[in-house]
């Protein structure tokens, strides 16, 4: 009874799925849908090589610090970092008067709920990176975590902040209103391919880096992708250097356990 | 199952004499898994999947209730509160991805588990209790793991819960009055995090529960074993302790070197960039796609595009993605043959693995977005998941012809058993 109401019940399935199959078929084959613009002139980005790439990988922290710089004087204006505190700033080679220097130079909102009022005060290095106001086009997305989440990491921020250009001749004639759309700007590695940011790295010299390193357009946007690394995972190094001896470890084990089960079973098997 | 050759426990220390009158639990633990307990001697390294899926069940509990002191389960504090176990808690950034890795790790070793059952006839007279205990473990981990994944309350979690939660509003009439009484709200909010939070720490307790019983329920016939013929003598099994601990042993040691390789060095390899962004109910994802474990059924879900006679395509979809964990539980009985291991089946033996390659590829199709090539491949490959189970298996157990099975696992393992030969000539 139960196999008779089972091949029933498969059978509806099956043809139930069947049947979309055919419709849907038919329709991709008699009206294809036609390509998106993304599709077609979407570039995916070439990839950033980084100290901190590989299982061996570990941060620079002279390079952490041209990014943090970076950040700091370029990118704060619209993007926040609110998951990372002042004092995190110590584990890439900042000393306690530094770091203190550089909260200060942040105003922290603090809210007091007898009054409602929101006052602000100058950062210290228990805070995190504060909130900001931001009123233009747009969202600009928290900093902090933006490596792990966007598709190519490092590589994608790399790409996107250095791949501002003017959109190709083909695209203009295909897709006409995909070009030219006011308060965004064409980039192939956006998703979308036109982004509200305007090109935040436009000149050589921008930033005045502390430690006399070129500043070119490629340098900065190499230096803070590296420090947007460091952000989305301060505990990255840390990480590998737990790992490598618990890989080690695991691998004696189990070649020890191996020799074991042989041992044990030896009475058993012919071999 | 105590066969009457397994050795009895007989402690002479004073002190394990006196537990044993008391409370004999190391009398329990000796015939469950210690010297005790026979087992065929024969089992492959297929059968080490049990023990790696209770060693999971151990490592999420473990990180998950240490994680959960740490974690805020609001909707304004929830990824705030992931991130300070990444950053701030000591050792939390290794406690969180060995709890995410170790759910995909669970779903790898349960899948291996479940297609050993499929292939060797596990779930065949006298193991059907064994079996849908396990069928109902199986759909306790999809629901642990699905409201575990909407708690970091990342974007993918949120349009995840959202997806889903939607499913209950196909059901015809009381659909939708059901689903804004499960979410507690409209949509996935706050009312939806904290009782997912609640039901994602106490489900797991509910699976160690029916693990007890589906352990117990193995240990009335014993072990089943590749050749799948049943134990007859003593020389055809092996106490578990030490040969199976040993074994089982190994195994762990091969599966946490793989499990670490990924915590340590691939810990964000499984999982989607986009939950790393903060839930964002006016931002919708260019893709909704849930975990990897989940793409099979997905694929099925997303694979009913046209509506069916009256019923309409959602519906069609979610009643398509039950019923194909549901047949499970009708396995047993849906299967005809006499024979139990597919070693012997030589035309199930072909049938078995068009279904890992069905599977495999409807997993592949679940995680691309809901667009052609995809749909195609995926609404032929759901046709042939219900085809297998409900009308092929059925049919190949009538129509086939096997092998001819060995006497005992005596014979299977030594080549030749002194019982088989002395049936043979009287």
């Amino acid at each position: 009874m139960i196999r008779k109401i089972g091949i029933l019940i498969g059978l509806f399935f099956t043809i139930g799925a069947l049947w979309s199959f055919f419709i849907g078929t038919k329709s991709y084959i008699t009206d294809p849908p036609a390509p998106l613009v993304a599709q077609v002139f979407h570039k995916t980005p070439q990839h950033l090589s980084l100290p901190s790439d590989g299982p061996f990988g570990k941060f620079d922290n002279q390079q952490l610090q041209r990014g943090f710089q970076v950040y700091n004087e370029v990118c704060k204006a619209c993007h926040a970092l609110q998951h990372v505190a002042f004092r995190d700033l110590e584990q890439i080679g900042y000393n306690k008067a530094e770091v203190k220097a550089i909260a200060a130079e942040y105003q922290i909102p603090h809210y007091d709920p007898n009054t409602g009022e929101v006052t602000t005060e100058p950062g210290k290095p228990t805070d995190h990176f504060p909130p900001v106001a931001y009123a233009g086009t747009g969202h600009p997305p928290d900093l902090s975590l933006i490596t792990k989440a966007r598709e190519g990491g490092a590589s994608y921020v790399h790409a996107l902040l250095t791949g501002f250009q003017d959109p190709p001749a083909a695209m203009k004639q295909q897709f006409p209103d995909s070009v030219g759309l006011p308060g965004l700007y064409f980039n192939p590695y956006f998703a979308s391919l036109n982004i509200a940011m305007p090109p935040p790295l436009t000149a050589e010299g921008q930033v005045t880096y502390a430690d006399g390193t070129k500043a070119t357009v490629n340098q900065m946007a190499t230096d803070v992708s590296a420090f947007l690394v460091w952000t989305a995972e301060p505990t990255l190094e840390q990480r590998r250097q737990v790992g490598w001896p618990v890989l080690g470890f695991l691998l004696f084990l189990t070649v020890l356990s191996y020799l074991a089960y042989r041992n044990v079973w030896a009475d058993k098997k012919k071999h | 199952m105590s066969f009457p050759w397994a050795k009895h426990y007989e402690p002479s220390h004073p002190l394990m004499k006196w537990m044993d009158e008391k409370l004999p639990l190391p009398r329990l633990v000796y015939n469950a898994i210690g010297g005790g307990y026979p087992v065929p001697r024969n089992l492959n390294y297929m059968w080490n999947f049990g023990v790696l899926a209770g060693f999971c069940l151990v490592l999420q509990i473990v990180t998950g209730v240490i994680m959960a002191m740490h974690y805020t389960p609001n909707t304004a504090e929830a990824f705030n509160s992931t991130e300070h176990i990444m950053r701030d808690v000591n050792w939390g950034w290794m406690l969180r991805y060995a709890h995410a890795n170790g759910a995909s790790a669970f779903f790898v070793v349960v899948y291996l588990h479940i297609f050993r059952g499929f292939y060797f006839g596990s779930y065949k007279a006298p193991r059907e209790m064994i079996w849908l205990l396990g069928v109902v473990l199986f759909l306790l981990m999809m629901a642990t793991a699905f409201m575990g994944y909407v708690l970091p309350w990342g974007q993918m979690s949120f349009w995840g819960a959202q997806v889903i939660t939607n499913l209950f509003s196909a059901i015809p009439i009381i659909g939708e009055p059901i689903r804004e009484w499960l979410v507690g709200g409209f949509s996935p909010d706050n009312a939806a995090l904290n009782r997912f939070f609640s039901l994602h720490y106490l489900l797991p307790f509910v699976i160690a529960g029916v693990v007890i019983l589906h352990i117990w329920a193995l240990h009335i016939p014993g072990s089943s074993n590749p050749t799948g013929v049943e134990v007859k003598k003593e020389s055809d099994t092996v106490p578990f302790h030490p040969y199976y601990t040993a074994k089982d042993g190994f195994g762990l040691g091969v599966f946490l070197l793989i499990y670490c390789l990924f915590v340590f060095f691939l810990p964000n390899a499984l999982g989607h960039p986009d939950n790393y962004i903060p839930a964002d109910r006016l931002a919708t994802p260019a893709e909704i796609t849930p975990e990897w474990y989940f793409w099979p059924f997905y694929a099925m879900l997303r694979s009913f595009t046209s509506d069916f006679f009256f019923i309409p395509a959602k519906l069609m979809g979610v009643m398509a993605m039950f019923t194909s964990i549901l047949v499970w539980f009708f396995l047993p009985w849906l299967d005809t043959s006499p024979v139990r291991s597919g070693r012997y089946r030589p035309a199930f033996k072909k049938f078995f693995w068009v279904l890992v390659i069905d599977v495999v590829v409807l997993g592949y199709c679940g995680g691309m977005p809901a667009e052609q090539p995809y749909l195609m491949i995926a609404q032929i490959a759901t046709a042939y998941y219900f085809l297998h189970f409900l009308v092929v298996l059925p049919l190949v157990g009538w129509m086939e012809t096997p092998k001819p099975l060995p006497f005992s696992i005596t014979e299977a393992v030594l080549g030749s058993d002194d019982e088989a030969r002395l049936e043979a000539t009287s």
